[in-house]
Parts: C-alpha cells; sequence; structure tokens
C-alpha cells in the first residue's frame, strides 16, 4: 500500500476522489458555510491545515498505534489540532473567527478528516501522507470556493465580499460587484442554495467525467481501426 | 334487481395528457375570470407571460435533452404550470419575478427530474416558493379587491407596472396594494386583536375576503365539474378542504375570538384553487385511493398550521410540496390489494 505515486495523490485528491464531489464527505461545513467565496476560503483553508497537520501526525506514530484502539487515538490527535487552529484564528483573524463560528470546532467531526487518517495516513510514510493531506484539502476547499462563488454571485451579485476578513483592511477593495443595484436572490443564500449548488456543480462532474470517458473510448476506437 | 348493460364496443373515452390538461385549463377559466376582475388586468398579462416563459423553457429543455419537440410540448402540461404559477403570485408582479419563478419551475423543478411523469415535486409551487423565499418585499404587492378600491389601473397602465415597474404619476405602491385577507387575519390576531373586530374591516366578506371569497366560488365551480368528468378523483379535494374544515372548525369552537372560522379558512387564500386544481396534480400527488385521503388530508392540516402557527399567512404551496415530500412513503403503505393476492402480497 506504500507505493502510491504522488501523481495519482494528487490527481485523486482533486477529481477522481474529491472529497467533497465524490466521497460525499463533509457536506454539513460545505453546505453551511459557503454563502461567500470569503468563508468558504477561510474554512477551506483551515481544514486544509487540519488535514496536512493530522495526516503527518498520524502516519508518524502509524507502526506504534494498536489497531484496536486506533479510532480514538485518530480522533484525539484531530482534535487537538483542530483546538490549536481555532486558538490560532481567534487571534490572527478574529473577525473571520467569530463569521464562521461554530463551524471551526466542527470541524473535528468532518469526516473527510478521519477518513484520510484511516485511510490513507496510516498506510503511507510521513512525505506522501503530507502531500495527501494538502492535495485532499485543496481539493475540499477548490469545491468550497466555488460553491461560495455561485452562491454569493447569484444571491447577492458580489464576489469578496468583506475580504478584509481575511486578508487585512487592504484587501476591502477587492470586492467585486457583479450586478449593480442587484436586488438579490435569497435562495441561494439559504440552505436550499447550498444544496441546489452542490447538486448542480455533483452532476457538472458527472458530465465532464462522462464526455472524458467516451471521448477515450473514441480515441481506443479509432487506434484499434488504425491497427487493424 | 337487474342491471343495465349496453351493448358493444365499450368504448372507454380517449385520455391522453393533452385532454386532460386541457379539461384542467378550462375548468380555471372562470376562477381567472373572476380574479381578473377583482383584481385587474395584471392577472391576464401574468396569466399571458407565465405561459409564454413556460412554454419557452419547456422547449429550450427539450432542445438540450435531444427530446422531440412535439409531442411534449403540445401536451399542454407547461402551459398548466405557468397558468397555476401566475395565479399564485400578486396581480402586478414585475415580470422578472415571474420569469425566476416559472424559469426555475420549469428547468430544476420539471426536466432535471426527468420531465413530465417524473417530477416529485408539483413544479408550479416550486417556482412559486423560489420566488416567495427570495423576493419577500415583491410577493406582498396584493392589490386592494376592485370593488372597494378607489382606483383600478387599465390595461395599459397594469402593463407598465409589469414590465417597467412604473405606476402611473401620482400614483404609489402603497396607494393601491392592500393585504390580503390572510394576511391581515394573522396580523390582527398576532397583535391580539379579536376577530370579530379584525373582521368589521372592509375587506372582509361574507365567507373570506371581499373578492376571494368569489374567487374561491368560481374556482370552485370549475373544480366540481373536473370532478364530475372525472378528470381528478374526489379524495384529495374532499380529504384537503374536510381535514380544513375539521382542524379549523375545532379551534374555532374552543376559541373563536383567536381562532378564524372554518368558513374562513376555506374561502381565503388559495384554499379551494389548491384542492381541485394544486393538490391534485397525478404526478406528484399520491396514486393511491388510500394514499390521495392520506396526502389531501396532510395538504389540509398542514395549511391550516402553516396559517394558524407558521410564519406566512398562506400555507398551501408549503403544504403541497411538504406532502409531496411524502408521496412515496404514503404509496408504499397504501398499496391496493391485488386480485388474487393476499394483503400481504402472497399468494392466497
Amino acid at each position: 500500500m506504500n507505493d502510491t505515486p504522488y501523481g495519482k495523490i494528487v490527481a485523486d485528491g482533486l477529481w477522481y476522489n474529491n472529497a467533497a464531489l465524490v466521497q460525499l464527505l463533509g457536506l454539513c461545513p460545505l453546505l453551511a458555510i459557503s454563502g461567500t467565496v470569503v468563508n468558504a476560503l477561510g474554512l477551506g483553508l483551515a481544514t486544509t491545515l487540519t488535514l496536512i497537520a493530522s495526516n503527518v501526525s498520524v502516519s508518524f506514530i502509524r507502526n506504534w498505534v494498536r489497531p484496536e484502539i486506533r479510532i480514538p487515538i485518530y480522533v484525539l490527535i484531530i482534535a487537538s489540532v483542530v483546538t490549536a487552529i481555532e486558538l490560532a484564528m481567534n487571534a490572527y483573524f478574529h473577525e473571520l473567527y467569530l463569521v464562521l463560528g461554530i463551524f471551526i470546532p466542527l470541524i473535528v467531526t468532518n469526516c473527510a478528516i478521519i477518513g484520510r487518517a484511516e485511510a490513507f495516513a496510516s498506510k503511507h510514510t510521513i512525505p506522501k501522507a503530507f502531500v495527501d493531506g494538502l492535495i485532499m484539502g485543496i481539493g475540499f476547499t477548490l469545491v468550497l470556493v466555488a460553491l461560495g462563488a455561485m452562491r454569493e454571485a447569484i444571491g447577492q451579485g458580489t464576489l469578496f465580499d468583506q475580504a478584509h476578513l481575511m486578508f487585512g483592511e487592504a484587501a476591502r477593495g477587492l470586492t467585486v460587484t457583479l450586478i449593480e443595484d442587484y436586488r438579490g436572490f435569497l435562495l441561494a443564500i439559504l440552505p436550499p442554495g447550498a444544496f441546489i449548488g452542490l447538486g448542480l456543480l455533483l452532476a457538472m462532474k458527472n458530465l465532464v467525467d462522462d464526455r472524458l470517458e467516451k471521448r477515450a473510448a473514441r480515441r481506443a476506437e479509432a487506434l484499434r481501426e488504425a491497427r487493424a | 334487481m337487474r342491471f343495465k348493460t349496453f351493448s358493444s364496443p365499450h368504448m372507454a373515452p380517449a385520455r391522453s395528457v393533452n385532454r386532460v390538461m386541457g379539461q384542467v385549463l378550462l375548468a380555471l377559466i372562470p376562477g381567472t375570470a373572476a380574479m381578473t376582475w377583482y383584481f385587474g388586468w395584471g392577472v391576464l398579462i401574468n396569466v399571458s407571460l407565465a405561459v409564454t416563459v413556460a412554454l419557452a423553457c419547456e422547449a429550450l429543455m427539450l432542445l438540450v435533452r435531444g427530446r422531440a419537440l412535439t409531442p411534449h410540448i403540445t401536451d399542454l402540461s407547461a402551459v398548466l404550470a405557468g397558468w397555476l404559477f401566475a395565479l399564485a403570485v400578486p396581480p402586478l408582479t414585475p415580470w422578472w419575478v415571474t420569469l425566476v419563478g416559472v424559469g426555475f419551475a420549469m428547468v430544476m423543478a420539471k426536466h432535471l427530474y426527468g420531465g413530465l411523469g417524473y417530477n416529485p415535486f408539483n413544479p408550479a409551487m416550486v417556482g412559486y416558493v423560489v420566488v416567495l423565499i427570495s423576493f419577500p418585499r415583491e410577493m406582498t404587492l396584493w392589490l386592494s379587491p376592485s370593488v372597494i378600491a378607489e382606483l383600478n389601473l387599465s390595461l395599459p397602465q397594469a402593463f407598465t407596472a409589469i414590465f417597467a415597474g412604473r405606476l402611473p404619476d401620482g400614483l404609489t405602491w402603497d396607494m393601491i396594494t392592500a393585504a390580503t385577507p390572510l394576511d391581515r387575519m394573522q396580523t390582527g390576531v398576532g397583535l391580539a386583536h379579536p376577530i370579530s373586530e379584525i373582521q368589521t374591516s372592509p375587506f372582509f366578506g361574507y365567507l373570506g375576503g371581499v373578492g376571494w371569497e368569489w374567487i374561491g366560488l368560481w374556482f370552485l365551480v370549475g373544480g366540481l365539474w373536473l370532478l364530475k368528468r372525472r378528470v381528478i378523483g374526489w379524495q384529495i379535494p374532499v380529504a384537503m378542504l374536510g381535514a380544513l374544515t375539521l382542524l379549523s372548525g375545532l379551534f374555532w369552537l374552543i376559541n373563536p375570538e383567536i381562532y378564524a372560522s372554518p368558513l374562513f379558512h376555506v374561502f381565503s387564500g388559495a384554499a379551494i384553487l389548491g384542492a381541485f386544481f394544486i393538490a391534485t396534480d397525478p404526478v406528484s400527488a399520491s396514486t393511491t385511493p388510500r394514499g390521495r385521503l392520506i396526502f389531501g388530508a396532510g395538504v389540509g392540516a398542514l395549511v391550516f398550521v402553516i396559517r394558524t402557527w407558521g410564519g406566512y399567512a398562506e400555507g398551501v404551496a408549503f403544504a403541497v410540496l411538504l406532502m409531496n415530500m411524502m408521496v412515496p412513503l404514503i404509496d408504499h403503505y397504501t398499496q391496493p390489494r391485488v386480485f388474487g393476492k393476499t394483503a400481504a402480497g402472497k399468494e392466497g
């Protein structure tokens, strides 16, 4: 199991085994915090950090943990990592911390993290576990940001609203108003918008996969004909 | 006893989707005419706009899905969905609200689920709930019924109001709009006014609200005609209005000063329209006879609960959608016994 090449780790994390779009893990924060791009990015990065730290720690102790007690130990590790990140965010991104609220401590319960610890980090070396955590986190963040952008653009007609919560006062100008005098489309900001948006993203991914598969099949067919 | 038998051939009348839909549309005409009488030309403009948008979206989605245009677009189901949506929204609803609502209904609620026959939710009600939640201000712009309104908009004036959002000079929205009777009732009861006092306002009539009661009666006429033609079954309308009457009657008997009378509940808002035209949608409603009774009763009970304790003054759309969700469960447990088998499905 230790021979997963780096290329496959990256491709899986970003696309073929994406935490949000394929494994459908961590849907609670994904649906709840994707109201704006900035919130999505904040939570996505916090999750990525947690994934990296927990993956590396789990991989580090993988030869000494008895299988009977591995789950409680993973939970302890993840909980400590999340607590540290929560305190750090409270110190350095206080306003964003207030906006994200309960969803930062709730990263502990994000199944994607314990899922990676169990399925990958406990069977791979530290460098590979690190890359897997990073890429899985980025894959999750990308989906979160895509959903956030969709909901923010349709819901309130802006992008990067309240960017100063994350990047400091200098970033206030980052906010892009897509449509002037937009009346707002509340549905996109409310929970149903998150479910519908995620459904559309899933459908889009399946459509792309379907097209890719068909194209590959056509190519193989053409190759066979050319040979014959 | 003699049973009279007609000689052969025993032919059933042709039942096709567009025949059924056409009869439902026909039955909507008296109620729609009454609505136009009480709320002005805006109703007719909304209906034509919504039907046009519905047909355009239907055609677009059929093209995208690579389906044949003709059998689907002429089955009148899109026309009916658009029409019902237009009856649910206020008479001077801005054009873009109709566009968003009907577009959502046809694209998301109908075709993304597989088109006519596969949609678990009533498309018109999905569209209405989407705009109700998203544009709360526009959705409260109900007009005073024409019989008590000081001025009524002409056809061109209604046209400008819907498409340009402009009212004739010297008029403001506050001058022509008025809360619906259900709204007044909910606000009044919320402020602890006794119902006998609330109902002294000129907006209340004999049965429900002024105008609204007649609209309800005309929809009832259309609905009864549908029943007589056997286009819809009796179970859903009877169960829905029965449950609404029973529940509201019970609470009304307990305290008529805080709970409105059953007559008011039945003849206000969209109760009758909902009972005969919306909840009876053959696709999204329950399909077994017993299931239809449960489905209708559920809608009626939810309407009463939402109107009495909910955040919205009217609850037909929410009630129908909530019960749509229950349909697979209801249908599963109310399967009629198949001839030759026991109730448990074993060979008998």
